[in-house]
């Protein structure tokens, strides 16, 4: 890659080998790059050999879930009867993740290649690209790279000339983290509050307008055409060691080290290489404290606990964390634990789409609690309070935020004590004032 | 709680020539009037500036949905202004990985340097508005700032007063 | 038709339920309770309030009663420790921004928060260093106040307007905490089935500007009812206190108004408490009314009738079907001409939710009850037949001066009557009867639904049913509601056979030969 830092010798350079090359963002410029190959390939063969082939790679979902994408694929039923949809996850808004803007901003071929792929894999003749609004100018690019791919034949009523319908339409969101839950990001398109869903039913049997709906994340779509046409065999090799963890990530890293930026590793590669190597490790006289590795909404990893972490989805939570949407937040010896915390806890606050009495409550007064203890009137007992709230906050909600909202919370309290007892025994100085 | 507005005000169509326009351009797109509500309230703002009761009403009107639920659209999605702004809107990320790199430096510069006294508040001149955001996907590029459509990357302390000259 | 069964065990109960029930109904079979919010069976469920989890055996998590369906063979758990964990944990929640307004709060006393605070929540709060959110008291329509500083976003409110009125005029505003109930500034909470979001508001979020500040929901006795609005016949709950009437709310009847009612029954109690009542029989002596006792005066009316002559009976359409039998009979089998009045309303007013509700045009409620004991509608055609009469014998009945000067013309005229305006100069016999609220009876409704109400406050004076009245003249011999009921179901062919028994309080339909086309009796 060469934005914003010429690619690292340990980086596997797939999605983002075009990064900084602005030819890159044309029709043409990206077929002459090899481009729209892979979904020439995959419109000739039929909807399971695409799925097959996707889940024979091991590609599993970029977004945070992980979840098989060939295998989310084959939810959607054999026999279209009412139209199918894929949704296209651009809303990233998980604080440390800053990939798929690039994929978008360098690449927009690459997604839309992806999307058609996937379309055309799940019986869909229509794609809903969800992009946040904030980010306006990956809008206007994406907008008109569509227009270019209509005029190129990528999209329209004939996909290169195959007889199969593909449209592609371009949502802005406007201002809501959690339209980025697959759900919540339906209701946003269908004209609604962000709302997430219960579940059952599930997108792939009544998703958009209660027909069979996909969603699946920008980095997931844009290794589609790839995967097409290299093979799934190429996709898999790349991989350290952990077959079920195959293919290259794009980890966003950003806080104190040397040269933030998103970083496209094999899948397994070591944490302490994609920090200390490709990073350039940290700022002079610094030293490592903390890293949350997948987003803010996974658990805090020590500064011993990245020793040996393989960077996949298994050695991650083997060390006590979650792969997520790998956006690696890395602190250094001059972060206010306590202070960052409660800015995440603000921020879920913040998000909550209020329908769960847990998270609409919930992330305010955890914010609270800890807006107190940085005034420096904590207690000892606002821990236990902390940590029991987080309890009540935890796998009892219609989606994930409020225990997105937990996990941070309850590792900083039981990882960095000391961090919290300078505030409650008055050792540290109060940092803010409660109204 | 709710922004009240006098009742009655008298209210300019939006939905006219070119913006009639790009409003039924949109209605191929979804199977739904009501899906087009987002997207028909970009077209309100950018046209206004910010979506008033009387444009929520012509929305609500021309999308086959009540009044009401416009409204309750529009109170959950943020980048939505329901009331009028600073002619240049300025949005500061301050969630933790910025935080982390100064963002609420950046925040108080850009306080300081508007005229701006606090957040929210419009500075005297009508110029500029600035509030704090949460994360805006750009982490590495800390910290990034999106006044009204431009996205900055990499703003410091240093920086703002220079930034601000381009924004009359 | 066989359904499919599923059985599941709940809190050690084993039940049997149709396929696709959910939990929460499972369990009401199985006489759990499990508590609730935002769960409501006429409404769509969001599972949002949390407040419904229960433990599932072999579930990863707690699931949400309300829209979990039961599985064979599925093991639940509505009290285990992690059960009630989770609930006590939703429960304080909700408390840490819910003010502790019950001193001043109309639904204190009939309040979910407070019953389940009290049967599961924690003694005192942990949330003592914060202040709560201050919001002001908002006007929705012209009845309903909204409280937000009181709302748990349950969402009932909303989800009725949406999906059961039809009219979308409420709204969830804002995000995360800072979200409260909205109303489109320019409307008004006015639709004719509005009230409802009072009665579904578990908490005095929503409350009643009629009802506000009147009673203690402690204080009032409950009794169940039909609405004598119209011809719908909706289930309705009489709130008494010191023997006045409070409120009217609706009763849960599934097959009629399902747990609805509307604004103009909602409202229409006020006529129950009126004082201006006849509270003596009245017997004519020397050119003026003379207080009497009851004896002489059934006495004098059972004379009057058995005479014979020409006999005109003008009702109301809201007398019960004992009165209007007992009338009936009292008139003999001579020339009879009945009617009863029915006030017609121009438009009905129905709630789109609920297929075969509405506030129907027939403002009365037993117009089918009479057509069926054989009273025709023919109002005007009746009065004139009564300027001509032997015997005229009105029912409840407010005459207009023509009307009144018609009847005039009558050999003689006995008035069984409740308000004071009711009393003509010319009767010979004025007669104090109870009205809806003060007796037991029944009502036929639209469907020819025969529903029991029950007496909810006492009589004034010396008034009595009406049906005791007409059986006292006529000489038979009925000493309570029930019995005349089954002197009722005795005599007209379609009630055959009923009891009260068989009615309980959510009434039966009955069948009548020869109905029209749209339903009504032919």
């Amino acid at each position: 890659m060469g934005y914003p830092h010429p690619s690292h010798p340990k980086e596997q350079p797939v999605l983002s080998k075009h990064f900084g090359d602005a030819g890159a963002r044309t029709f043409d410029g990206w077929v002459k790059r090899g481009g729209y190959a892979g979904l020439k390939k995959a419109l000739g063969m039929t909807r399971d050999q695409v799925i097959d082939e996707i889940k024979a790679s091991g590609l599993r979902g970029r977004g945070g879930a992980g979840f098989p994408t060939g295998m989310k694929w084959s939810f959607m039923p054999k026999e279209v009867t009412k139209p199918h949809y894929l949704v296209c996850n651009a809303d990233e808004s998980e604080p440390g993740t800053f990939k798929d803007r690039e994929i978008i901003r360098w690449t927009p071929h690459q997604l839309i290649e992806g999307c058609a792929i996937g379309a055309h894999a799940i019986g869909a003749e229509r794609i809903y690209v969800y992009i946040r609004g904030e980010f306006t100018q990956e809008h206007k690019i994406l907008v008109a790279a569509v227009e270019e791919a209509y005029k190129g034949g990528a999209l329209g009523p004939s996909a290169f000339g195959s007889g199969r319908r593909i449209d592609l339409v371009v949502h802005r969101g406007a201002g809501a983290y959690i339209c980025g839950e697959e759900t919540a990001m339906m209701n946003s398109i269908e004209g609604r509050r962000g709302n997430p869903r219960i579940k059952p039913p599930f997108p792939a049997v009544a998703g958009l307008w209660a027909s069979p709906t996909t969603i699946n994340n920008v980095e997931t779509l844009s290794a589609a055409g790839h995967i097409i046409t290299h093979g799934a065999e190429w996709y898999k090799a790349f991989c350290v060691g952990n077959p079920k963890s195959t293919g290259t990530k794009l980890f966003s890293v950003c806080g104190h080290v040397q040269k933030p930026g998103n970083y496209e590793v094999v899948m397994g590669t070591p944490m302490r290489d994609l920090i200390f190597d490709m990073c350039g490790g940290m700022r002079p006289g610094r030293t490592l404290k903390a890293v949350i590795p997948g987003g803010s909404s996974v658990p805090i990893m020590t500064a011993a606990e990245i020793e040996g972490c393989a960077m996949d989805y298994e050695g991650i939570v083997a060390k006590g964390s979650m792969l997520g949407s790998g956006g690696m937040i890395v602190m250094d010896d001059s972060t206010d634990i306590v202070y960052q915390v409660m800015r995440l806890a603000r921020f879920y606050a913040h998000e909550s789409c209020a329908q769960c009495t847990q998270c609409r409550e919930g992330t305010a007064w955890t914010t609270k609690i800890l807006e107190r203890i940085l005034a420096g009137q904590g207690r000892r007992e606002d821990l236990d309070l902390l940590l029991d709230l987080a309890d009540n906050m935890t796998g009892k909600t219609i989606c994930v935020l409020s225990d997105s909202c937990a996990a941070p919370v309850v590792s900083a309290i039981r990882k960095f004590p000391a961090e919290f007892d300078a505030y409650i025994s008055r050792q540290k100085q109060p940092v803010m004032v409660t109204v | 709680m709710s922004t009240a507005h006098a009742a009655g005000e008298s209210h300019e169509p939006v939905f006219v020539g070119p913006t009639r326009a790009k409003l039924e351009a949109l209605f191929p797109k979804y199977p739904t009037r009501q899906a087009c509500l987002l997207p028909a309230l970009w077209l309100v703002q950018e046209a206004r500036g910010w979506i008033s009761d009387g444009a929520i009403h012509e929305v609500a009107a021309e999308l086959g949905v009540t009044p009401a639920y416009v409204k309750g659209v529009v109170t959950f999605y943020t980048m939505y202004h329901t009331h009028p702004v600073g002619r240049h809107f300025i949005q500061v990320c301050t969630t933790s990985p910025c935080n982390i790199c100064g963002a609420e430096d950046v925040t108080r510069a850009f306080l300081k340097h508007t005229g701006c006294h606090e957040l929210g508040a419009t500075s005297a001149d009508g110029r500029f508005t600035v509030i704090e955001v949460e994360c805006l996907g750009a982490c590495g590029f800390a910290t990034p700032v999106l006044i009204d459509d431009d996205f900055i990357e990499s703003v410091t302390p240093e920086r703002v007063p220079g930034i601000l000259q381009g924004y009359k | 038709m066989t359904q499919d069964l599923v059985t599941v065990t709940i809190d050690g109960l084993q039940v049997q339920v149709p396929k696709g029930t959910s939990i929460i109904e499972a369990a009401k079979q199985a006489g759990v309770l499990v508590p609730h919010y935002c769960y409501h069976p006429s409404l769509p469920s969001p599972a949002v309030c949390r407040m419904c989890l229960v433990e599932v055996e072999k579930a990863p998590k707690l699931m949400p009663a309300c829209v979990t369906t039961v599985a064979e063979g599925q093991v639940v758990h509505t009290d285990s420790p992690q059960a009630r964990k989770a609930r006590t944990g939703v429960l304080e929640f909700l408390l840490i921004n819910h003010p502790l307004d019950c001193p001043i709060c109309d639904q204190a006393g009939e309040c979910e928060l407070q019953d389940y605070v009290f049967q599961e929540g924690q003694a005192g709060t942990r949330y003592g260093d914060y202040a709560k959110r201050y919001n002001p008291v908002e006007e929705f329509g012209p009845d309903v106040l909204y409280v937000a500083n009181r709302c748990i976003l349950c969402t009932r409110c909303v989800r009725f307007m949406d999906d059961v009125a039809g009219a979308p005029v409420l709204n969830v505003s804002e995000r995360g905490d800072r979200a409260h109930i909205g109303i489109d500034e320019g409307q008004l909470l006015d639709h004719p089935w509005a009230g409802n979001v009072v009665d579904l508001c578990p908490v005095g979020s929503l409350i009643s500007r009629d009802f506000l500040h009147k009673a203690r929901a402690w204080d009032l006795d409950k009794t169940a009812s039909v609405c004598t609005g119209c011809s719908q016949g909706c289930n309705v709950t009489l709130d008494t206190r010191d023997n006045l009437v409070v409120r009217i709310r609706p009763r849960a009847n599934l097959e009629v108004n399902r747990h609805f009612i509307c604004d103009t029954g909602r409202m229409n109690y006020r006529w129950m408490n009126r004082g201006d009542r006849i509270e003596a029989p009245l017997a004519r002596e020397g050119g003026h009314h003379v207080a009497t006792d009851w004896e002489p005066a059934l006495a004098r009316l059972g004379g009057l009738a058995r005479k014979g002559g020409s006999v005109v009976l003008l009702a109301s359409a809201g007398a019960s079907v004992e009165a209007l039998t007992q009338l009936r009979a009292l008139a003999g089998q001579g020339r009879v001409t009945a009617a009863v009045q029915v006030p017609l309303a121009e438009q009905e007013e129905p709630l789109q939710g609920v297929s075969g509700l509405a506030l129907r045009k027939e403002r009365a409620p037993n117009a089918d009850g009479a057509r069926l004991v054989g009273y025709g509608t023919d109002w005007a055609g009746a009065v004139r037949a009564a300027a001509g009469a032997d015997l005229v014998l009105l029912l409840d009945v407010t005459l207009t001066d023509a009307e009144a000067a018609l009847v005039g013309g009558a050999a003689a005229v006995v008035v069984l009557g409740t308000t004071l305006e009711q009393v003509l100069p010319v009767a010979e016999l004025v007669l104090p009867v109870t009205t809806v609220a003060e007796e037991s009876g029944t009502f036929v409704n639209r469907d020819l639904r025969v529903q029991r109400f029950q007496q909810a406050r006492t009589a004034p004076g010396m008034a009595r049913p009406a049906w005791w009245v007409a059986a006292g003249a006529a000489g038979a011999d009925l000493g309570s509601a029930a019995e005349a009921f089954a002197a009722a179901a005795a005599t007209v062919p379609a009630l055959g056979g009923v009891t009260y028994a068989d009615l309980g309080l959510n009434g039966r339909a009955v069948q009548s030969p020869g109905r029209r086309a749209d339903g009504v009796p032919a």
